[in-house]
């Protein structure tokens, strides 16, 4: 027998005295550990616990093993939504499948769970909404899923939302890009797989009667595309409203849980044309990002609305200048002609009400808004004023922290 | 139910590399036909590009009389077959092969035909009441084909989908798929890398090498009739046996004797120089065992015998033979190519399981010399092939095929007609 683990392998090390020459099935049950509500699968597998940590045991053809295996490490480095693996098992006696070795997601909730949950289960529209959130970031990253369904995803709770990773990527295949084609049959097998799963559940008596399977699945189709529609489409727009509508497009693409990597603006005599390259990135990114920009520490939303803001200020300068501008140099002349001002024209008796990335992201906000309501780009000056005058002193003095009065003195 | 055409059909991927290259294939309705070839021969590019999941190039890709490039892959009504099928615990069987069209809200007594119809082929009408969980394995998969026959699709595609069960399953299915086409005659397209799988399964076979369509054919056409070197390397197992040789007059000069060619072979090959005599296994026997009539129909040769298997029915002996470099080279790269093992500067003879041929001793060999073939070992050309006798043997699986999707259209008039009665 051979086993491959991806580092770091001591945790996994326990895992080695388990019965592997034996057929899963056959595993006694007192090394197994009992997971309720779980999706369904064409395979065998089990769950057991080491030190601590439990691990998802799948027993297939080696091929199809060695083939997730690679792919789920790939997807863990480049922080792809996707559980992460372990290692597999393989030339096992008696000419037994692998057996591929991934770590349980914690707080994860299987669909079989969360829809037959009565407290939870009024939120079909926002699981799809989540699966369909997986679906999109996918294919923005070349991924053709090839089997996207409810059993192969596990939701998890983030902050009141839920978050969806990809538990079975056993038929997935990675390219630079993939064709519409293949989107569309991958929410074509989304659609057929989510109807049929939430059938199933309705035959088993484990799904609210408001919840209609035909509905939900039909839906799906509908809001991926809007969704793909969102995050990839082009626009065209007057050359006076180009700043304040970048970040416009931008700050929606982030509320939809999106990062943008790279902004496109073609000028012509119609006006400007905008492409903007959504990509998926890994936790703590956008804050590692801006502090090699700019060496400025803030929060990782923060962040992503720092960068944003550096992003649609290079396009500016690149447009303005007629050439390209290095993203080095438009992060230092955007720390000090945008962000610096800003943060040195806070009031000494307001300083420290809000973290000085928090009012520059409020200022952000308060431009959009004033430009919103006037039609037209206001600029920062003034929006700095306004927020000054009458945002900021709303701000409750007990947030202030303490370092920050005692440095007020 | 309809016919597939591929006219001078492109791949194209974004480095300019051709995976499918100008590629012009007819399929006609109620056809079964394999795509077959090692990997990165283009086989599967081709079927997704049918199917709809890669964009084509250039070409014509036309279903059913209609062209399709743009269709996205649901308007192109094809099905397929047991992608990663799942079976519902709660939903009875009937439902786990209902639910597409459910999910279609086609009415209820058009699912319940369609359904019925469909287990009536599949053999599974006294399951479809119960819940899937004590089907056996094959069962499973007929259910994956029930959802497939009650979309009414215009076509099955398989894509490898044997490829990852064991041995038992496989042959099972095999015959499976095989006996359901025959009964429904719908439209197959089916790939596989395995030789074996597409020569007892297709009506014709298309083989391919690089992007590039080499043969399509019956299976005996392709066996007795190969048009080069690497169809007629790929299709049998064990392979057919290439032997260098030099011509004179109708005589081949080989390790193993002269062979003497019949007036139309002799023609074919006469001017050249270096050559490449293709044998199949079964040409060869024990010369102590064959027919005193059948023994001037060809020749014989003594030869030293590396190794015997003997497998109860049959019995294999390997021949080691010498080779000038480049034959060695050439036949080298074409192992490779087709994904093969063997060393091929030794020959695979098939003899009578009875034959006391012993390893490590010399032996006398009959070889049969009117079905030999001889290669152009530069191109690859078999300069011998009867085109005729190939377009013959093609012509006979068609009329097979003909009459077979004949008999299932009336078939299924006769259902319609009980079940409307």
């Amino acid at each position: 027998m051979r086993y491959l683990f991806r580092p770091p392998a001591v945790d996994a090390a326990g895992l080695l005295s388990l019965p592997w020459h034996q057929p899963l099935a056959e595993w006694d049950a007192s090394l197994l550990l009992e997971v309720p509500q779980r999706g369904i699968s064409r395979h065998v597998v089990r769950f057991v616990a080491s030190d601590g940590q439990v691990y998802a045991l799948k027993e297939i053809a080696e091929p199809l093993a060695r083939h997730e295996y690679a792919l789920l490490g790939a997807f863990e480095e480049e922080g792809l939504p996707a559980v992460s693996v372990v290692g597999i098992c393989v030339d096992r006696p008696h000419e037994l499948d692998a057996v591929l070795v991934t770590r349980y997601l914690e707080y994860s909730m299987s669909y079989r769970y969360l829809f037959s949950s009565p407290r939870l289960g009024q939120s079909a529209d926002r699981l799809i909404d989540t699966l369909v959130e997986l679906l999109v970031r996918l294919h923005l990253a070349g991924v053709y899923w090839g089997d996207c369904s409810l059993s192969n995803t596990l939701f998890r709770l983030d902050a009141g939302a839920f978050a969806a990773y990809l538990v079975d990527a056993e038929t997935v295949e990675r390219h630079p890009t993939i064709s519409a084609g293949k989107r569309a049959y991958d929410v074509e097998l989304a659609q057929e797989r989510v109807g049929a799963e939430l059938l199933d559940l309705r035959s088993g008596g484990l799904l609210p009667g408001d919840i209609d399977p035909i509905e939900v699945a039909d839906g799906l189709v509908g809001r991926y595309e809007a969704l793909w529609d969102e995050v990839t489409r082009e626009e065209v727009f007057r050359p006076d409203e180009q700043r304040y509508r970048v970040a416009e497009r931008l700050q929606r693409l982030n509320d939809l849980g999106f990062d943008v990597g790279e902004v496109e603006l073609v000028t012509s005599s119609d006006g400007a044309r905008l492409r903007v390259e959504t990509r998926v990135a890994e936790a703590g990114h956008h804050r590692r990002e801006l502090f090699r920009l700019t060496g400025l520490e803030v929060q990782e939303n923060q962040a992503r609305r720092l960068l944003n803001d550096i992003r649609s200020y290079r396009a500016y300068l690149e447009q303005r200048e007629g050439r390209p501008v290095r993203e080095s140099v438009a992060g230092h002349r955007w720390l000090t002609e945008v962000y610096q001002p800003v943060v040195d024209a806070i009031p000494p008796h307001l300083v420290g009400r809000l973290a000085p990335a928090e009012v520059f992201h409020e200022v952000l906000e308060h431009r959009w808004f004033l430009s919103e309501r006037a039609g037209r780009d206001v600029g920062t000056k003034a929006a700095v004023r306004s927020y000054f005058e009458t945002v900021l002193p709303a701000t409750p003095e007990q947030v202030t922290p303490p370092s920050a009065v005692a440095e007020r003195g | 139910m309809a016919s597939i055409e591929m006219k001078h059909i492109v791949k194209q991927y974004g480095d300019g590399f051709p995976a499918v290259n100008d590629v012009s294939l007819d399929i006609a309705e109620g056809e079964f036909m394999i795509l077959v070839g090692p990997s990165g021969c283009g086989k599967s590019t081709l079927l997704r590009m049918i199917v709809g999941l890669e964009d084509i190039t250039s070409g014509d890709m036309v279903i059913g009389g209609v062209r399709v490039n743009d269709k996205a892959p649901r308007e192109r009504n094809l099905s397929m077959v047991f992608q990663n099928y799942a079976l519902y615990p709660h939903l009875t069987v009937f439902e786990n092969i209902a639910f597409p069209l459910r999910l279609a809200k086609v009415p209820d007594d058009e699912v319940k035909r369609r359904v019925n119809d469909a287990a009536d082929v599949l053999e599974l009408h006294e399951h479809l009441g119960r819940k899937p969980a004590n089907l056996s394995g094959g069962q499973r998969q007929r259910v994956a084909m029930g959802r497939a026959i009650v979309r009414q699709a215009e076509a099955f595609l398989f894509d490898e989908p044997l490829s990852n069960l064991d041995a038992k399953l496989r042959g099972q299915m095999r015959t499976e798929i095989s006996r359901l086409q025959r009964r429904l005659g719908i439209t197959t397209v089916y790939v596989t890398h395995d030789q074996t799988e597409a020569m007892t399964l297709g009506d014709r076979v298309c083989v391919l090498r690089k992007g590039k369509i080499q043969q399509v054919a019956s299976p005996r056409e392709l066996y007795e009739q190969p048009v080069n070197l690497f169809v007629a390397g790929f299709i049998g197992s064990p392979p057919m046996n290439f032997l260098p040789a030099t011509i004179s007059g109708n005589e081949l000069s080989t390790p193993f004797g002269p062979i003497a060619l019949d007036e139309r072979r002799t023609a074919a090959v006469a001017g050249r120089d270096l050559l490449l005599v293709g044998i199949r296994p079964e040409y060869f026997e024990d010369a102590s065992l064959v027919d005193e009539a059948k023994l001037p129909l060809g020749s014989t040769f003594r030869a030293r015998v590396d190794v015997t298997e003997w497998l109860g029915d049959s019995q294999f002996a390997y021949i080691p033979y010498e080779a000038p470099e480049a034959i060695t080279n050439q036949l080298r790269d074409l192992s490779r190519e087709l994904d093969a093992e063997e060393l091929r500067t030794q020959a695979i003879v098939s003899i009578d399981s009875t034959s006391r041929i012993r390893e490590g001793r010399d032996a006398e060999f009959w070889l049969d010399s009117r079905k030999v073939h001889v290669f152009d070992p530069q191109t690859g050309e078999n300069l011998t092939r009867d085109a005729e006798a190939g377009a013959a043997l093609t012509r006979m699986a068609t009329e097979d095929r003909v009459e077979q999707v004949e008999e299932a259209r009336a078939r299924a008039d006769g259902s319609t007609s009980v079940g409307a009665a």
